[in-house]
């Protein structure tokens, strides 16, 4: 580690353990592939984003230019320049989470939250971001709220969420109705047998 | 339809145990040894005779991209599996990383052994956190097994494997972008040639392989490339996880035979077209980027590579999203561009405006503010950014408009003259 960090960020004790063992998956030729888990540390530290100190600090850890470091820091959309909420609430609305009315979800968000697209809320509890595809289309509709997945939504059950999070209870995340996860509602319709799987052919 | 027993994914739904011990109880790592032992030829052959194409969209045989690989370059050779899933619509790699995580981490295993890598990179979505924890915990518990690292499951093989996150971006999963994302940079899709083959991860050789094309190959060399090439068709062989998404009663993830009928498909697994099939409108039947397909195909046609390229759309991911009549076909299709519009990574200039362009352009026909011209210069404009940009991002965002005014230029043209006679 370089020791010219700017001052005002550094990683705390906890985290400088996981950079470690960030660094010691890459070649030490090309510790520059650090770049994404370390900011992403950083960001985690910080709150939810991440200020110039911290994209600078990375930079001189990794012996990159500051910039490349801010060009991957302002690329990538989970990767925030400004302060999001301490709930960050991403709304999938992607044309499969669209059809099954991603437009009420959102709504309830903003009426719910009272803020718009891209806006924290004046206690910075919530943020509210209308994102891409979540790659969780077949529980559509569904959020992203810090790092885990709410599906199968409905603007009630929405409102439950928000709700719940607003009396810092954190709900169980995944589907929002009774499922197995990615099984239709009705039940797995296959995969019934728990028997081994018959595999020596060798 | 497939039975049970053919079913490489038994744990799809996460009804059992997917660590270690659950896996194997599944078969995982039974003999990877022994299949190891019969050496790299027989792997990439026995992966060949299976037929098994890329299942992360292009269908790509997977056999044959480990051969283009090097025997021996004197560089290091890497495996960069790509779980970037972001192809709207698509969530199978999900499923197999939170339930089947081990399959994976073997697959990878012993395509790295196949390629000549001792070191494999998962490039996961930033999103999938929750995945990425599972993952993580099995490759952990692999390397606690000695299933990975020095002299892996001990075939006398060094592998390492690495889980990376990403933070956020479709174009990742494009192979190139992938790779220069891996590296430390912005995710830039590179030229080709040269192919990552030659010149890939650090300039070193390297193969980037979807996750599903991974998971299933230590069950194929198990049960044998005869077993697996039997089923599906001849050119589309094995199975396949399909996602139905939208207007369905049910929407799931699946694991079927390829060839299955469409309808098929979506009748006896995703509980039908919500309010009956003569209520559907259009399917979209192989993630955001094929074009769509219209009820009176929707009869007939098979979910194969052969079958769906015949009728103008493609497999890509097996991403089957359904639209009902209620759908307003206009603002669906629009809705996408609007994703590669901000999916767009702004290298190419066809690419980087005129995904926003095709964006406005439909978002005003579907206003109802549109004239007749302005779908011959959207459709002009689709032609102007398919083949023009360095990676398949700008064709993946004209192939869906194209598809909508191939398939519903009555339904543009009235939303244009509608405000005409108003």
């Amino acid at each position: 580690m370089t020791s010219d960090v700017k001052a005002g960020f550094e990683f705390n004790k906890e985290n400088l353990p996981k950079v470690k063992k960030h660094l010691a998956k890459y070649p030490s030729d090309r510790q520059a592939s650090a770049v994404i888990p370390l900011l992403d540390l950083a960001q985690r530290q910080l709150g939810g984003w991440l200020n110039q100190a911290a994209v600078e600090y990375v930079a001189g850890l990794l012996d990159m230019q500051p910039m490349r470091v801010l060009e991957v820091a302002s690329f990538y959309t989970m990767l925030n320049l400004e302060p999001v909420g301490k709930h960050h609430v991403q709304v999938c609305t992607t044309t499969p989470c669209w059809l099954r009315g991603s437009d009420g979800i959102m709504e309830t968000c903003r009426k719910t939250l009272k803020i718009e697209n891209g806006e924290v809320t004046k206690d910075g509890q919530f943020s509210l971001l209308e994102v891409e595809c979540l790659g969780a289309c077949v529980n559509a509709p569904m959020v992203q709220i810090n790092d885990d997945y709410y599906e199968d939504l409905t603007p009630e059950s929405m409102k439950k969420l928000l709700a719940d999070l607003a009396k810092d209870i954190t709900p169980k995340a995944g589907p929002q109705v009774e499922r197995q996860t990615s099984a239709p509602f009705s039940g797995p319709k296959t995969c019934l047998s728990k028997s081994k799987e018959k595999t020596r052919a060798l | 339809m497939l039975s049970d027993k053919d079913r490489i994914f038994q744990n799809l739904y996460g009804t059992q145990d997917w660590h270690l011990k659950g896996a194997q109880a599944r078969g995982d790592w039974a003999d990877t040894k022994e299949i190891l032992a019969k050496g790299r030829d027989w792997v990439i052959q026995e992966t060949l005779d299976s037929g098994l194409r890329g299942r992360g969209g292009a269908g790509f045989p997977t056999g044959r991209k480990w051969s283009f690989m090097p025997k021996e370059s004197g560089k290091p050779h890497y495996l960069v599996i790509n779980a970037d899933e972001s192809e709207p619509g698509t969530c199978k790699d999900r499923d197999i990383m939170r339930h089947e995580p081990h399959k994976l981490v073997e697959g990878s295993l012993i395509a790295g052994f196949a390629i000549g890598a001792n070191a494999g990179y998962i490039y996961i979505r930033g999103e999938y956190y929750r995945e990425a924890e599972c993952l993580q915990v099995a490759i952990d518990e692999a390397y606690k097994a000695g299933f990975l690292g020095k002299n892996a499951a001990g075939s006398g093989y060094d592998f390492d494997l690495y889980l990376h996150r990403g933070a956020g971006a479709y174009i990742c999963g494009e192979e190139s972008a992938m790779l220069s994302s891996l590296e430390g940079g912005k995710g830039f899709p590179r030229m080709k040639p040269p192919f990552p083959a030659m010149c890939g991860l650090y300039g070193c050789p390297t193969t980037v392989n979807n996750v599903e094309s991974l998971a299933v190959v230590p069950t194929i060399l198990r049960r044998g490339a005869k077993w697996f090439a039997g089923l599906g068709t001849e050119k589309s062989t094995g199975t396949k996880i399909f996602c139905i998404s939208g207007h369905v009663n049910e929407p799931c993830n699946v694991e079927e035979e390829l060839g299955i009928p469409l309808k098929t498909l979506i009748e006896k697994h995703a509980g039908g077209v919500r309010g009956g099939w003569d209520n559907l409108l259009a399917i979209i039947p192989g993630g955001s980027s094929v074009p769509l397909i219209l009820p009176e195909t929707c009869d007939t046609v098979t979910m194969d590579y052969e079958s769906l390229q015949a009728v103008k759309s493609g497999l890509g991911t097996a991403a089957v999203i359904v639209m009902d009549k209620s759908t307003d076909i206009v603002k669906a299709i629009a809705r996408l561009s609007k994703f590669y519009m901000h999916e767009s990574c702004g290298q190419c200039t066809p690419c980087r405006e005129g995904t926003g362009w095709l964006w406005r352009l439909l978002e005003k026909i579907g206003r109802g503010e549109g004239t007749v011209t302005d779908i011959d210069k959207l459709e002009l404009l689709t032609y102007q950014i398919e083949g023009h940009t360095i990676c398949a991002l700008g064709d993946a965002a004209a192939w869906p408009v194209q598809g909508l005014i191939r398939h519903f230029r009555d339904e543009l043209v009235a939303r244009v003259t509608t405000r005409k006679a108003a």
